[in-house]
């Protein structure tokens, strides 16, 4: 018997050093972690059961049946992240360059399953160089499989992607088609296709870091959530993004102790609008101010700033936060920002996250760019993500609620359970210089008379008190109760119970 | 007595004027500008007046309007505070005419002393002792350079009207007279509407000792003892402390005579200083007289017990000072900390913006110490650059100086501000400062002992172990709640584990918990890089910003702020970012890449929010090193911006009259 202990010791040992120790020298050289290493840093410590560690390729062309590594190229598993279950698969670039065999995606589809049918977040970590290309259209079924499962996993588990070296070509998609995406900086890229064959297609000169780095996808694309500054680093957050995370669909949000007190009025708050209601403020205070211990996982910050979104806790337990950002273009709504934040609603919505929305908003941004970009569409996905959201939704008008986007931010007309306003809010239909000069077109070469007209108007409509006599406020609160305030309308809507009328799916305007 | 008076101030000496005011029974006026709306001094003050647009010489400049708000409100009399009118005898003169008593001095005592020409006339008739120097209005730069040639360099170059270091240059040699003598105009006519300038010899390695004297109009006049003030970066003084740690008793009672021989000179009434320079043997000099309330009248009042703003007052109303000379006991030690919102990384840069958070320290008033904060600033409210940088005085005392040093430590370490950078981190680290904590100072105390700006010191390998006594227990009381999640897949072991990897800046270290568990409040035995085991104590929670507790038995007052996968701790000076990693976390984290920042050297960043003045240079130009590239001006000072090195200017960016943000780029080199 002891000879086959000693044997699988013997093989797993072997089966650990992946591609052997000159490759794993390579990667550390690279500034990047193996993929064993990986799970390490994101479990907890001595948490992680590998599954199909002896796996190889079964692939007999191009002389591979002569080439093979335990593992073949990804590393999976579960794990415990501060003792809730995870399933992690990592690729391991020191084999084969990660790149996707039958074989090796039969692991990742064995671990979605089981994900998927435990209900428990997934997490992917990618290093790979794509399909392998010896195998053929036998990787290119594989990735499929593993598509399809993204697809039947969304909305039911939470799954994750962080992109931590080379991510092309047919590794892209599955990525693409998880809940978020998070990349490395300098160390990892993420493209369809690479410098090469765009140079060959369409003569631009581009290099991988330009293509698909990750300020290009944290910036420009929005295709990545968040990037960090290294390996270690960016595990690290994941571990906090999943102590945010319920478990699956049908999971409560995670609960932790907290010591600081709902109930301590927040004076500062009382002065954070400014008087002038053209000079900008910063909205992240005010979540800062509102959320436990100002602890905030922004989601896409360096993309469509003019919107923050993000997750926090109230009183130990998790919220998604969506705020209109005054400092940026003065908080408009744009393509860009309706879609980030759509996407962040849906995502609250799947998963029994409250949302808290915090709207100051001058409208929708004008122009021939907009409007052939397909802002009425753009736009749209936040009014469809909002309307059919049934989770508790919580909003407080800081400022301007102008026009249509008043609506589209979780106003009461879309369900709203608690609408709040300060009192400096002003829900109208538009500024009062646009108003007056339609109300009074007659008297716009007269400005004493547009100014007389401006200064009714102001005083008419540019508060909460309109909107609060029809009851499309509940409260008109005072800014340093905002927090207490928050806190005990999600008490309240803890036990919340509505759905939406049966359908196969809707059919949000993509 | 009046029943109601008015503040012609802003700020921490408009409400600490208002504090005592109240506490005679005396209704308060304060005036605002439009930059002061919602400002703590017009919240604190019985009525308030709007006096106008931000800008000092429209508002808190403006005579008239103070005066209209006084006979808007009835206020009887006027407490001006210190800086904008408190020293301007034509001020006085209008208020006399309308019937309006002024909290302060006579005309005629603040046109003598008032004007640093004239003060130094009167100082030689009174037989004080006096600065070698040229008495007179220095009418060019040629003359400048003639009268500086003859006292001989270095020479101090002084606006007549000057105070607080503004339009004060110091020329080492002939070439630096004439640069020197514009620019100290040029700020004199911004500052105080007069570009008077005079020259006198420069004493070297000098300390700033000043007499506080308090007279009556009954011709009866004492002083209160010193205050040494010789902490200060470009002659703006930073930290206060009464008694001074130099004066013999002998030293103290010739400085005191003088003063208040020099102040009957003038027939002074209501509170005024002295201000000598003392050499290092002892050797005193007349300065300058300041007649009204000076910024750091605090550390005096904690000494003596003796309330000089109640004094003014009473002063002013005719009363007679109740005090004698032998009545006046110095007791203790009290130190001033002036904390200024101020860039100490950014050579001490203005700054500008939204106080996020502003926590004093709670004030105490105990037998056995004392902690004042005397402040014009609030939580929420908006630090401008139209006024004055200072946030508050904070004021210690303690029966010793090293006590009253060690509260000062203590009090400046709990003291949180976010959202401006602020001088916390420098006025603390001086605070455990050898030179300062053996009182050996000077003026040149800052440039001596900072002569690259404050660079923060690496921390000692006792610093370090307290930052990581701090950060562990910290990060282990926020790790353990997430060892609580209902859905575990496995109840916790409940043990807390032993061996950790403290990372604090670069540097890891091995931390052991001996003996404790993560509960609160916490009691923790840690062994710190291998030495003995120490006890930490402490009562902080998860979300605290203050990390109160004692490590090894020493108390220990830090900050902490969260940061990526870990804590900023802030602790006497130092700031670190650290990390509670495993020590397999530490090993893997020791593989990753030290990433470099951008750099910058090819550019010129905007150093402050501020305006361009002017741009010295133009496109292609060669530029030597130490020449002028710009000058922008944030907080009426103008800043020249030199050239670090021998350069080629290849773009311009900013014009002049611009207004630009921190870090914006003015100009970019080859």
């Amino acid at each position: 018997m002891k000879h086959v202990l000693v044997e699988l010791e013997e093989r797993r040992a072997k089966a650990r050093l992946g591609g052997g120790e000159a490759r794993i020298a390579a990667q550390h050289a690279k500034g990047k972690l193996t993929a064993r290493e990986r799970i390490e840093c994101f479990l907890d410590e001595g948490s992680f059961e590998e599954f199909d560690m002896f796996v190889e390729h079964r692939s007999t062309d191009f002389g591979m049946q002569d080439t093979k590594i335990s593992g073949d190229g990804v590393v999976t598993g579960w794990g415990t992240v501060n003792g809730r279950t995870v399933f992690i698969f990592a690729k391991d670039f020191t084999v084969f360059g990660g790149s996707l065999s039958e074989a090796h995606a039969e692991k990742v589809i064995k671990l979605q399953d089981m994900a998927l049918k435990n209900r428990a977040p997934i997490i992917g970590l990618y290093d790979a160089g794509g399909a392998r290309i010896q195998e053929g259209v036998a990787a290119l079924g594989g990735y499929a499989e593993i598509f399809q499962r993204n697809v039947l996993a969304s909305g039911v588990i939470p799954q994750i992607s962080v992109i931590m070296g080379p991510c092309a070509g047919g590794d892209v998609y599955s990525p693409a088609m998880t809940d978020f995406i998070f990349m490395v900086r300098d160390t990892s890229y993420m493209f369809v296709t690479g410098p090469d064959v765009v140079k060959t297609v369409t003569n631009e000169t581009v290099s991988a870091e330009e293509l698909g780095g990750a300020s290009i996808h944290t910036t420009k694309s929005s295709i990545a959530d968040g990037a960090y500054d290294n390996d270690v680093e960016a595990l690290l957050q994941m571990r906090r993004l999943i102590d945010l995370l319920p478990q699956s669909n049908t999971s409560d949000v995670p609960e932790i102790d907290n010591y600081q007190s709902v109930d301590e009025m927040d004076a500062s708050l009382d002065t954070l609008v400014p008087d002038n209601a053209n000079k900008p403020y910063d909205v992240k205070e005010l979540i800062v101010k509102v959320i436990d211990e100002g602890d905030f996982f922004e989601i896409q910050a360096a993309f469509a700033k003019n919107i923050v979104c993000g997750f926090g806790r109230v009183e130990g337990r998790t919220v998604g936060f969506v705020a209109n950002q005054p400092m940026v273009l003065a908080g408009v709504l744009d393509s860009d920002a309706s879609r980030k934040a759509a996407r962040f609603v849906r995502f609250c919505d799947c998963f029994n996250i409250p949302i808290v929305t915090f709207v100051d908003v001058p409208g929708f941004l004008p122009g021939t760019a907009q409007e052939y970009g397909g802002l009425i569409k753009h736009g749209a996905k936040l009014l469809f993500a909002y309307g059919e959201a049934t989770v508790p939704k919580v909003t407080v008008i800081t400022r301007k609620a102008y026009g249509g986007a008043y609506d589209v931010m979780a106003s009461k007309h879309l369900r709203g359970d608690i609408n709040y306003a300060w009192p400096s809010a002003q829900i109208a239909v538009m500024g009062a210089k646009g108003a007056v000069e339609i109300i009074f077109r007659k008297d716009i070469a007269d400005p004493e008379k547009i100014a007389a007209h401006t200064k009714m108007y102001e005083d008419r409509f540019l508060s909460p008190f309109v909107a609060a006599e029809r009851g499309y406020i509940d409260e008109v609160i005072m800014p340093h109760s905002t927090r207490k305030r928050i806190a005990r309308g999600l008490r309240m809507l803890r036990n919340k119970s509505l759905s939406n009328p049966w359908k196969k799916h809707d059919n949000i305007p993509l | 007595m009046f029943s109601k008076i008015l503040i012609a101030n802003r700020g921490e000496i408009a409400c600490r004027v208002i504090k005592t005011a109240k506490r005679m029974g005396i209704a308060t006026v304060a005036v605002y500008s439009d930059a002061d709306r919602d400002a703590l001094h017009v919240e604190m003050a019985d009525e308030a007046v709007h006096i106008g647009p931000a800008t000092a010489s429209e508002s808190y400049l403006n005579a008239e309007k103070i005066i209209a708000a006084c006979k808007e409100t009835g206020a009887e009399a006027v407490h001006p505070g210190y800086g904008f009118l408190s020293e301007r005898a034509s001020f006085c003169e209008a208020l006399e005419a309308e019937g309006i008593v002024f909290i302060g001095p006579k005309p005629k005592a603040i046109r003598a002393m008032g004007d640093k020409i004239e003060s130094k006339k009167f100082a030689k008739d009174a037989n004080v002792s006096t600065v070698p120097g040229h008495i007179g209005v220095i009418e060019n730069a040629d003359e400048a350079e003639r009268i500086a040639d003859e006292i001989g360099y270095p020479v101090m170059i002084k606006a007549s009207a000057g105070g607080g270091g503004k339009g004060m240059r110091i020329a080492h040699s002939r070439d630096e007279v004439r640069d020197g003598f514009d620019r100290a105009r040029s700020e004199a006519k911004n500052s105080f509407g007069d570009d008077r300038v005079f020259i006198e010899k420069f004493i070297v390695e000098p300390r700033h000792i000043e007499i506080q004297v308090l007279a009556d109009s009954h011709g009866h006049c004492i002083h209160l003892g010193e205050r040494e003030c010789s902490i200060q970066r470009r002659n703006q003084k930073v930290v206060e402390e009464a008694p001074s740690p130099f004066l013999d008793e002998a030293t103290r009672a010739a400085m005191g005579a003088q003063a208040v021989a020099l102040a009957q000179a003038v027939d002074y009434q209501s509170a005024g200083t002295v201000e000598f320079i003392v050499d290092r043997d002892r050797n005193f000099y007349f300065l300058e007289m300041n007649t009204r309330l000076q910024v750091e009248h605090p550390v005096t009042e904690l000494v003596t017990g003796i309330d000089l703003v109640e004094q003014m007052i009473r002063v002013a109303a005719g009363e007679r000072l109740a005090i004698a000379q032998d009545d006046v006991m110095l007791n203790g030690w009290a130190i001033e900390s002036r904390l200024y919102a101020e860039d100490p990384y950014r050579n001490f840069l203005p700054s500008i913006g939204r106080l996020t958070r502003y926590r004093p320290p709670a004030e105490i008033k105990g037998s056995d110490a004392v902690i004042r904060n005397d402040t014009g600033v609030f939580e929420g409210a908006e630090i401008s650059m139209f006024y004055d940088p200072m946030l508050a005085k904070l004021c210690t005392w303690a029966p010793t100086r090293p006590a009253a040093v060690e509260a000062m430590g203590l009090a400046l370490d709990g003291f949180v501000v976010d959202g401006i950078a602020h001088n916390i981190p420098f006025l603390s680290a001086l605070m455990r400062h050898p030179r300062w904590r053996e009182g050996r100072l000077s003026t040149a105390f800052i440039a001596e002992e900072y002569p690259d700006g404050f660079v923060p010191e690496e921390p000692s390998k006792d610093a370090l172990a307290v930052l990581a006594a701090v950060a562990l227990s910290a990060e282990l009381l926020r790790k353990d709640r997430l060892d609580r999640f209902a859905d575990r897949v496995a109840p916790h072991n409940g043990a807390l584990r032993r061996d950790w990897v403290v990372r604090l800046g670069d540097v890891y270290l091995d931390v052991a918990v001996v003996d404790g568990m993560a509960s609160m409040p916490l009691e923790l035995d840690v062994s710190i890089d291998g030495a003995d085991p120490v006890t930490v104590t402490t009562h902080f929670r998860p979300g605290d910003a203050i990390w109160n507790g004692t490590i090894d038995g020493r108390r220990v007052t830090a900050q902490t702020r969260p940061v990526l996968n870990g804590i900023r701790v802030d602790w006497q000076g130092y700031s670190v970012t650290a990390r509670v990693l495993t020590p397999r976390l530490a090993e893997l984290d020791r593989l990753m890449p030290v990433k470099e920042a951008p750099d910058t050297s090819k550019l010129l960043l905007c150093p402050m929010p501020g305006l361009v003045v002017s741009i010295a240079v133009t496109e292609g130009q060669d530029v030597k090193a130490g020449e002028t590239l710009a000058v922008v001006e944030a907080m009426k000072m103008e800043n020249v911006l030199r050239a670090e090195r021998d350069l080629v200017v290849s773009k311009i960016n900013a014009a002049p009259g611009e207004s630009l943000a921190v870090d914006a780029v003015i100009m970019e080199f080859d």
